[in-house]
């Protein structure tokens, strides 16, 4: 029981890891000096992914070859595939060696963008092109461009939904709640809805509904500007009401502290489960797990956040992660390349069945029935100077609504009965009220 | 080792192939012989280098970066750290939620205190005559050479709804135990604590026996011959003797209780009541991005140890055992 040395191991990890690079930083720094002044994309490139299923099962080898065979310069691609890519990429980003080409870490504030990534140009020229630049703009500037957009919603087994007698979307969370007791009733294996609580992250995805609830692109944004942004028709309250009411509905899972993610996938395809709240981006994966579990991949399909503004439902499509060049990068002509062309030429979001980030990109055939009834939202950006406002009142209020810990406070409470929503949802309120108040709000 | 005989003559065959001609141009006579003697003084403390040079790089360096940053509010990755002074420190005492996760070391403590009874049993029945003795030592050693987050792993499939233990339970008519160990907020601590006290059981274990077994077995031999019976040996003879290595076990328990980290982080994430000083410094470091008041819950937690330590040499002065 005494891992005595664990006080210091979390910080001498960070420092010593920092340490290392440097040095490797500084050894690798001699070799590399032969920077292309003249933009043609040559030399060598390193790209850091968050991907490493791609890295393992040589999707990205094939890119690679693609890319080099357009730029017959370029002598080496060499692409890292980085697990726990958050954590791992942000002490990296204590040193100049994190690549050349990265996804910037969610945790990276818009005014910290231009110590750490290379300007790609002036936002406004860029939107022509390009969609859901706003999150990693500033002052003007965009830094990163999304490698794929999202909806946010449900995903659902659409033949488990229709043998419970539900052929219509949900409009209301209350209907969405009668809907999984109707499951229920039916008979499921494991749960109507899987809150995959164990591996937390999959709870920050209810975030996604933020926006949606009420059709407010302005919605976060305006969270910087009350004590109260948890009511029982505000967005934020309608998605935490919601998890608190499925689950003390009982429509989840029994024991929530032992759910498993890589076999929720393999759950939804044959049908033990029925619904997961998750963004699109995970429609292939269900599908593949479905495949491979001997069940019928169609039978994934995506259902909108159910809420309803004047008869129509709405959905927030958004960037996933964002392709930068790292301002320490000797070789950022070929980075700008390898980014265009990722965008434009690599099939990347039509593979991940997600919204190309190009304005006039295709629609994924797995979306098409949900595109037609859902009318698209793009949050908008915070006004100039309060870009890492929101940012700054979640740390400081202590709930971090990115962060999957305050929901799995909320679950515990529904399934105890420890709190009632009211108390949960006056707890949260003072609690941002105060991070409001140190922020300076 | 066969080094040691090699380390001895090297400096002599080099000494022996050095060319004559350096000889004569070294001023001070017997210049080899005063050469080598350097040589041979300089030689621990190269070999030290390394070791010293990799425990002030790894160790020390980030322990006295770990300080800065608590007074600054750093946030992990700003190219600034504003010094906040001790509003860190502050924070750490007034959030509610910081003090609560102390309670959760109770668990913990209370372990190992079984843990230090179970282990002083094992080691005192196995210090006597006993079938399959080693075997015996090697079952009870042998979890903690797991690594903790295998151990973690392990327990998680084993105490699953549905799991190894419910099996055995329902196997053997005891259905009215099965709970949800994780799952239930009221059981989820103890089904923890009992796996830290099932890792560690092992080491406190070897630590026993190594003391008991340093005993003169002239003790034992004079006591029987007293009528003194097992009992009788273990209070007055074996108890005493061990003190000490009692001692030490009961600071690393408290210690260790205060930063139990791995085994409820592969198991539960902190989540549903069993989040840990170390789960929480971690969570406030790499998710709320907050390094600077991490920083300073390390800061805290090693000062807690360290008053621990100190009271414990204060309450139970580290004494010469004396048996006569």
């Amino acid at each position: 029981m005494f891992p005595q040395k664990r006080r210091t191991r979390v910080l001498a990890v960070v420092t010593a890891s920092t340490l290392l690079a440097l040095t490797a930083a500084c050894s690798s720094g001699g070799g590399d000096q032969e920077a292309n002044d003249d933009g043609t994309p040559s030399g060598e490139l390193t790209v850091l992914t968050w991907r490493t299923d791609l890295v393992e099962d040589g999707t990205f080898d094939e890119y690679v070859e693609q890319f080099k065979a357009k730029y017959p310069e370029v002598t080496d691609v060499t692409v890292e595939g980085v697990t726990d890519y958050e954590g791992t990429v942000k002490t990296r980003m204590n040193t100049e060696d994190y690549g050349d080409v990265l996804a910037i870490p969610g945790s990276v504030t818009p005014d910290q963008l231009p110590d750490f990534f290379e300007p790609l140009g002036d936002q406004a020229e860029m939107e022509k092109e390009y969609r859901w630049l706003n999150d990693k703009s500033f002052e003007g500037k965009s830094y990163g461009i999304p490698v794929v957009g999202n909806v946010q919603g449900v995903v659902y087994n659409k033949r488990v939904w229709e043998e419970a007698g539900i052929t219509e979307f949900p409009t209301t969370p209350q209907e969405f709640l009668d809907d999984l007791q109707a499951v229920k009733d039916k008979g499921i294996a494991v749960a109507p809805l899987y809150t995959n609580y164990k591996d937390a992250w999959a709870l920050s995805q209810w975030e996604g509904w933020r926006g949606a609830v009420t059709a407010n692109p302005d919605y976060v944004n305006e969270m910087t500007q009350t004590d109260t942004p948890w009511t029982e028709e505000s967005d934020s309250g309608v998605i935490d009401g919601t998890i608190y009411d499925v689950v003390a509905q009982g429509l989840t899972e029994a024991d929530p502290t032992t759910t498993d993610w890589e076999g929720s996938k393999r759950l939804l395809g044959v049908g033990d489960i029925s619904a997961m709240v998750l963004g699109s981006w995970s429609i292939p994966q269900m599908q593949a797990a479905a495949e491979a579990a001997g069940a019928d991949p169609a039978d994934i399909a995506y259902m909108p956040t159910p809420s309803q503004v004047d008869g129509k439902f709405h959905t927030v499509a958004g960037g996933d992660y964002n392709l930068g060049i790292n301002v320490h990068s000797k070789n950022k002509a070929t980075a700008r390349a390898w980014i265009d062309w990722f965008n434009h030429e690599s099939g990347f979001s039509e593979a991940q069945v997600g919204l190309s980030p190009l304005i006039d990109g295709p629609v994924p055939a797995a979306l098409e029935g949900f595109m037609a009834e859902v009318e698209l939202i793009t949050m908008n950006p915070a006004p100039e100077g309060k870009e890492s406002l929101f940012a700054d009142i979640d740390t400081a209020s202590g709930i971090v609504t990115t962060d999957p810990k305050y929901r799995q406070q909320i679950i515990d409470d529904a399934r105890s009965g420890a709190r009632t929503k009211e108390q949960i949802f006056d707890d949260l309120n003072s609690r941002w009220a105060e991070g409001r108040a140190d922020a300076g709000a | 080792m066969t080094t040691a005989p090699s380390g001895l003559t090297g400096p002599a065959v080099a000494a022996a192939h050095e060319p004559d001609a350096a000889r004569p141009s070294r001023k001070v006579p017997g210049g080899v012989g005063r050469g080598s003697a350097w040589y041979r003084r300089l030689t621990p403390y190269l070999f030290l280098l390394v070791p010293v040079g990799l425990l002030l790089l790894l160790t020390y360096a980030p322990v006295v970066n770990m300080f800065w940053y608590s007074v600054t509010d750093w946030d992990g990755l700003d190219k600034t750290k504003n010094f906040v002074g001790l509003e860190n420190y502050v924070d750490v005492f007034t959030d509610p939620d910081n003090v609560r996760v102390f309670l959760v070391s109770l668990y913990y403590v209370v372990g190992s205190f079984v843990q230090m009874a179970l282990a002083l049993y094992f080691a005192t029945i196995l210090s006597f005559k006993v079938r399959f003795k080693n075997m015996w030592k090697g079952i009870l050693f042998f979890p903690y050479l797991i690594n903790g987050v295998a151990i973690g792993l392990i327990f998680l499939n084993f105490l699953k709804p549905g799991g190894g233990l419910d099996t055995v339970l329902l196997n053997t008519g005891l259905e009215s135990l099965v709970h949800q160990w994780t799952g239930d907020p009221e059981v989820a601590n103890y089904a923890l604590a009992a796996v830290s006290v099932w890792r560690y059981t092992g080491l406190t274990f070897v630590m026993f026996l190594g003391a008991i077994q340093s005993i003169n077995s002239d003790i034992y031999e004079a006591a029987s011959l007293d009528g003194a019976n097992r009992w009788h040996e273990f209070w007055h003879i074996i108890l005493p003797s061990i003190r000490p290595i009692v001692g030490l076990a009961f600071i690393l328990g408290i210690s260790g209780s205060l930063s139990v980290f791995e085994i409820p982080y592969v198991m539960t994430g902190g989540a549903n009541g069993t989040e840990t000083f170390v789960i929480r410094t971690v969570w406030m470091a790499f998710q709320r991005n907050t390094v600077g008041l991490a920083s300073a819950m390390a800061v805290v937690l090693l000062v807690f140890v360290l008053v621990v330590t100190w009271l414990q040499r204060r309450i139970v002065p580290d004494e010469e055992v004396d048996l006569t």
